[in-house]
């Protein structure tokens, strides 16, 4: 591998954590963003659990896209498919580590059913393609590497509105603001934050 | 004959995972522990943690392989116990109840308040602010943080203390973590004698701060022919285990802050 393509791999990363993350700038997955972000430590939990089930989905449903959809000309059957074959997955998944990783399962034991149906997930593993189609050089490793970067930002995403919720639970809050309401002005906020990482990533990589 | 290929293509598709499941559910097959389902079963199901585990699967586990005691569930009482016991093979287990009990007194008529407290009207971030408004250091604050952790309503706050009704207490512990002073404890419901004061406070300063507080005085700990009753830092307690009830202690205490349960 040159420096060339471990370069692009970098940008790749970069770019999937701060400009093109999912919750903050694409808004997919913002069930769980909202919905599990009270404590760190279940949202760093949910997190992992989400990026291990983007990295393993992207693994599979790209071949499968590449090699026996498209080829029949069956692109239209991807959500479909992708579904199928997640929801397949995360079952697999949680059967292996009930036996193999008893640990591990029970830290993510409850989340883990839930990302079965994660926009998020399904979201990473349409892209990816959308990405393949517009450049001939994004394939396969760059597609894994976009979606356990894609992972990665949702952690850091999820960690950081966390953070933030849990100094809400200490503030004075006006009666009509207070739940979700505060919430999702919050949210939106560290989204407009994200907002200024853009083009950080094309002048540290290009 | 276009649409035999999608068919034959998602179909085969879902076939393949369908036999991939169910080939690992039985290869990767975890066994489960019968007695651990049958205990689970019986539990309540809160998932309080008053046992001392994650929860209701977490307490039957550990009671399947033996680590824990039937009998720790406060919410399900002696009925579970006994039927815990029952699938243990252990025979009959004796449960004693237990319920919250508030160790203050301090009321508005005997404390005062040291401020005029206008913040949030909760507990923790009334103590964050010099330690409350009570004069008692150590005292209960009366803005119901634990009435409010309790699903029972067995905790109400009357005349600025809080009060725990031990009819309705499970004893699931969660006003004892509500506290930020640290005043509830659990303790069995038998004939006792309880101290309901937390002040560490020397006796001038309790006195002074309210009308009632412990002031370490001793005459109770002489009282008691049992050795139930011992003053440390200037703070009595009684141990429930060693109580019969008797009530010299509380006969004997000058500040009347010996009650008898």
């Amino acid at each position: 591998m040159d420096a060339q393509t471990i370069r692009s791999l970098v940008a790749i990363f970069l770019a999937a954590i701060l400009t093109e993350n999912y919750v903050l700038n694409k808004f997919l997955g913002i069930c769980p963003f909202l919905g599990v972000s009270k404590k760190l430590d279940t949202a760093f939990g949910m997190s992992c659990a989400v990026t291990v089930v983007m990295v393993i989905a992207t693994a599979v449903t790209w071949p499968i896209y590449t090699y026996i959809l498209a080829p029949n000309g069956l692109e239209y059957l991807q959500t479909l498919v992708f579904i199928l074959v997640i929801a397949a997955l995360v079952q697999l998944l949680e059967t292996a580590l009930k036996k193999y990783m008893p640990p591990l399962y029970n830290s993510l034991g409850i989340y883990l059913p839930l990302i079965t149906t994660n926009c998020a997930v399904l979201g990473v593993t349409m892209l990816v393609l959308e990405k393949g189609a517009a450049d001939p050089s994004f394939g396969y490793l760059q597609s894994l590497v976009n979606a356990f970067g894609s992972g990665i930002g949702f952690l850091v995403a999820m960690l950081l509105f966390a953070g933030v919720r849990e100094r809400l639970e200490d503030c004075d809050i006006p009666a009509t603001f207070q739940g979700l309401p505060i919430t999702l002005v919050a949210a939106s906020l560290v989204a407009v934050s994200f907002l200024g990482f853009n083009g950080v990533v094309d002048r540290l990589a290009g | 004959m276009d649409i035999l290929t999608p068919i034959i293509i998602v179909g085969a598709i879902g076939l393949l995972a369908g036999v991939v499941l169910a080939v690992a559910s039985i290869v990767m097959a975890v066994p489960k522990d019968e007695k651990a389902e049958a205990l689970e079963a019986v539990l309540p199901g809160a998932n309080c943690g008053a046992c001392g585990y994650s929860g209701c699967p977490g307490y039957a586990a550990a009671m399947a392989k033996g680590e824990a005691a039937p009998g720790l569930c406060s919410p399900g009482g002696a009925a579970v116990a006994a039927q815990c016991g029952e699938i243990l093979g252990s025979g009959a287990v004796e449960m004693t109840r237990k319920a919250a009990m508030v160790h203050c007194m301090g009321s508005g008529d005997n404390t005062q308040e040291k401020m005029v407290y206008d913040g949030l009207a909760s507990c923790s971030a009334a103590v964050q602010l010099a330690g409350g408004a009570s004069s008692c250091r150590f005292g209960c604050l009366g803005l119901g943080d634990c009435a409010a952790a309790c699903d029972y309503g067995a905790v109400e706050v009357c005349n600025g203390v809080a009060l725990v009704d031990p009819e309705k207490c499970v004893a699931c512990g969660k006003c004892v973590s509500a506290c930020p002073k640290g005043l509830i404890h659990l303790a069995p419901v038998k004939p006792r004698a309880v101290v309901r004061c937390s002040s560490c406070d020397k006796g001038k300063a309790t006195m002074q701060s309210c009308k009632v507080g412990c002031i370490g005085c001793m005459k109770c700990q002489k009282a008691c022919e049992f050795g139930a009753v011992t003053v440390k830092n200037g703070l009595a307690a009684v141990d429930p285990e060693k109580c019969t009830g008797c009530g010299k202690c509380a006969e004997a205490c000058p500040r009347h802050i010996i009650t008898m349960e």
